[in-house]
């Protein structure tokens, strides 16, 4: 059996000391919140539970199916763990899966496993169950739509926060780093939200009762709508800022001392991609973003339409 | 087919009656008891309330009727106690091994029961040599065969001490050599024991008693070589004579 | 298939092998803090901690090279830095035509990108042995003692132990459906992308499933054994003179690391 790596997992020694411990003691403060909330509120099910599901996570990311040219598509999970099991069993379930693919199969790193999880595990699931939360007491074709679109972003919001963190380090530029991730990760996204709502709309067919809303709204507090929400509300406006536009963000990042202003990009290879009508401002980079994804929101609707009506 | 009376004590049911929350009845009206010491085979269709039984006995599962195991009423309060004494093994073995090592599986048990340290060991190592598996105590549970696993299975149950053994399916998906030794084992055991199976061949073997069960009821209580020998009965009820 | 090739413990008696596993996960962990913390193109310090990695491979038996075969899997990752080469300003060392851009790589670019791909082979390494040498249950057991809350190490527990058993019903599926996937000759197979997609996702949501309800399964069993709500287990590790003294060595030797990495 071969194991495959991800292209999210960060190795070590490609994150500086500084961003490594940084990501480990945001992730940490997230986990023990998700540990004690685990610890209060769930019964003594679900530790099996979890520990299973972490076991099909591992498990389900080894389900590709061929796209185009030799790639595949497959699940990366953080956000289908989020809406079936709630948030914060979906962080710790995840956290699991990255632990082990670090400890056991070297894919991604221990000191940087904090950004990993961060990146992975807990903005995944933040926007997964949030966005998907949102949607709740709406039709199902409505509900699966958007959970392929929290699924989509999801991986976007891994990718960036990954580009992010390595530019932070010194690993890189940070206008290729963030067309690179993004661009090769909207691909995966595709696959991750289609495989999302495909599984799930298995489960509504089979066993409605393990997405019963009820039980969905008592998992996180309407928080995490606001979180999911304002997580991809930063990733549509820093997208487009940072592959377009990453003067700005290098300055904020040198003048709170992250970074060495000299590391900054002395070249674009990119052109700048604004809507023409706007002309070349910010707002323009924004929202020529925001249309982007407002696009890929339309092709997921439609997506999950014609998946439910035919199954 | 008259039903034989036992002076059963260890195991008492009387009138146990199940349905699941989905309203599917499993149990209509269960009733039976098992001496000290006595084997029994547990047989029937699929769907006939076998397992359902069986998680009763363990309170597992809590349905409507008496159950009194080693005199003790099965009760909320009573609980841990009877877990104890009852040792039940799952028919698939990945679900009753959920540890990463032989060792943790069957000091699980004995760990939860709150014995001290050097008493689950002593636990381990008596457990894994009644089913004569010492020498994996330190293997990882996802290198052993099915034949192993099932072995340890038992051992994870016969650390607890239980006065009586409740075997789901034991010899399923075993080639003829691990399900020869697993037979072996079993008739060498000194414990009661209820085993739910289809291997009639077994049941002839190794077990005086037979319950019948069929449609959530027991259809047939008595002797084995009476209940084999009457081939309308068993036909009619989706089994076959060996 | 049997997963049993997902398994990097290599069993030996060595002096390593017999190492509390704590001092192991600590010793792994500080190696790669320490090569986070080298300078770029600390070249004797490099060598040192390389150095390191070879003596702890001869010492746990498992051959000079072990490691260093193994050590490739982080590498395609360095295509995420490549970008260095050209975006930190330096004095130019040769540059090349990229369809239509120029790209110059400048020595200080250089130094950081080999620098950062050095870290993260060392790092790997140090991993790559950790498991090789220490079982994995015995590390998730270290991992307890070193305060990570029980509720994650549990759920590691549970994952390694069915990540076998589920690994397994993946490949039948995959299998099943490669069995069925017959094209005619001639023809393109497969069906449209949405479709094959939609069978992909039918396979994950009945792994899903499959894996409640197990779940339920391996409740049942935990509870009729004694399970309460709260998991028990026991930690038969101490720690002897022996891991003491490797854990003094291993010290002083990053010490000596960082203070060559810095003159």
């Amino acid at each position: 059996m071969h194991y495959t790596p991800a292209p999210l997992h960060i190795p070590d020694g490609f994150l500086n000391l500084v961003v490594s411990i940084a990501c480990w003691v945001v992730t940490a403060i997230v986990l023990s919140a998700a540990v004690s909330r685990t610890n209060k509120s769930l019964g003594d099910r679900q530790i099996p539970l979890m520990g299973i599901m972490a076991a099909f996570i591992f498990a389900a990311q080894m389900i590709n199916f061929p796209v185009a040219g030799g790639t595949s598509g497959h699940l990366l999970g953080g956000a289908l763990a989020a809406i079936t099991l709630g948030p914060w069993a979906g962080m710790l379930v995840m956290t699991a899966v990255i632990a082990v693919q670090a400890l056991l199969f070297q894919d991604g790193g221990l000191l940087v496993m904090g950004a990993n999880i961060l990146n992975m595990g807990l903005l995944t699931a933040a926007i997964g169950y949030g966005l998907y939360r949102g949607a709740l007491g709406r039709s199902r074709g409505t509900r699966l739509a958007v959970a392929g679109a929290a699924a989509w972003l999801s991986v976007m919001a891994g990718a960036l926060a990954t580009a992010l963190q390595l530019w932070l380090s010194g690993t890189g530029n940070l206008q290729t780093l963030t067309l690179a991730m993004l661009g090769v990760h909207a691909l995966i996204g595709v696959g991750e939200a289609l495989i999302t709502i495909a599984a799930l709309a298995f489960i509504f067919q089979t066993r409605p009762d393990l997405l019963d809303e009820k039980s969905l709204f008592a998992r996180g507090g309407r928080g995490w709508v606001l979180a999911g929400a304002l997580i991809s509300l930063l990733v549509v406006v820093l997208s487009p800022f940072a592959s377009a536009d990453p003067d700005g963000l290098e300055r904020v990042a040198s003048d709170l001392g992250f970074i060495n202003r000299g590391q900054s990009a002395s070249y674009h290879i990119f052109p700048d991609y604004t809507l023409p009508i706007l002309g070349e401002t910010s707002l323009s980079t924004i929202m020529a973003g925001a249309t982007g994804v407002l696009v890929v929101l339309v092709v997921a609707i439609v997506a999950g339409r014609s998946l439910q009506k035919r199954s | 087919m008259e039903v034989m009376e036992y002076n059963g004590d260890i195991v008492k049911v009387s009138d146990l009656h199940f349905a699941y929350p989905d309203e599917h009845v499993a149990l209509r009206g269960i009733s039976f008891n098992l001496c000290e010491g006595e084997k029994v085979a547990l047989v029937g269709p699929n769907g006939a309330g076998k397992s359902t039984l069986m998680l009763q006995l363990n309170g597992i599962l809590d349905g409507r009727g008496a159950i009194e195991i080693g005199g003790l009423h099965l009760t909320r309060d009573n609980l841990p106690v009877i877990r104890s004494m009852v040792g039940l093994v799952f028919q698939n073995p990945d679900d009753q091994l959920f540890s990463p090592t032989v060792f943790e599986d069957v000091a699980f048990g004995p760990l939860h029961m709150g014995l001290p340290e050097e008493e689950v060991y002593a636990r381990v190592d008596a457990a894994l040599e009644a089913v004569r598996m010492s020498a994996y105590r330190d293997r990882l549970s996802h290198h052993l065969s099915v034949g192993e696993k099932k072995r340890i299975a038992i051992a994870t149950v016969l650390s607890m001490h239980p006065k009586i053994l409740i075997l789901d399916e034991p010899s399923a998906g075993l080639d003829p050599r691990a399900r020869r030794t697993l037979i072996n084992l079993l008739r060498d055991l000194p414990i009661t024991m209820l085993i739910s199976t289809h291997d009639m061949r077994l049941v002839q073997e190794l077990f005086p008693r037979t319950i019948v069960m069929d449609g959530g009821r027991i259809v047939a209580d008595g002797l084995t070589k009476e209940i084999l020998e009457d081939e309308a009965f068993l036909k009619e009820h989706g089994l076959e004579k060996p | 298939m049997h997963s049993d090739a997902f398994d990097r413990y290599h069993h030996k008696h060595s002096l390593i092998h017999q190492l509390d596993p704590r001092i192991k996960v600590l010793i792994t962990v500080a190696f790669i803090i320490s090569n986070a913390l080298l300078p770029d193109g600390a070249w004797v310090a490099f060598l040192l901690a390389w150095g390191f990695v070879l003596v702890a491979n001869v010492l746990s038996q498992l051959g000079i090279g072990y490691t260093f075969r193994r050590s490739f899997i982080a590498l395609p990752f360095a295509l995420a830095a490549i970008t260095v080469l050209f975006s930190i300003p330096g004095k130019p060392i040769g540059s090349f035509q990229f369809l239509m851009w120029d790209m110059t790589v400048t020595d200080a670019g250089l130094l950081r990108f080999v620098s950062i791909v050095i870290r993260s082979w060392l790092s790997v390494q140090m991993a790559i042995l950790l498991v090789a040498v220490t079982e994995f249950p015995k590390i998730v057991h270290a991992l307890t003692h070193l305060r990570v809350p029980a509720v994650i190490t549990m759920i590691i527990s549970f994952l390694y132990r069915y990540l076998f058993v589920l690994t397994d019903e993946v490949m039948r599926l995959l299998r099943a459906r490669q069995a069925r996937s017959a094209a005619s000759p001639g023809q393109r197979s497969g069906g449209s992308l949405g479709w094959r997609a939609r069978i992909a996702g039918h396979m994950a949501g009945q792994l899903f499933l499959r894996s409640y309800e197990r779940s339920d399964r391996i409740y049942n069993a935990m509870l009729a054994r004694g399970y309460k709500g709260e998991l028990m287990t026991i930690h038969p590790h101490h720690f002897e003179r022996r891991d003491w003294i490797i854990c003094v060595l291993c010290i002083v030797g990053m010490i000596i690391m960082q203070w060559t990495g810095r003159i």
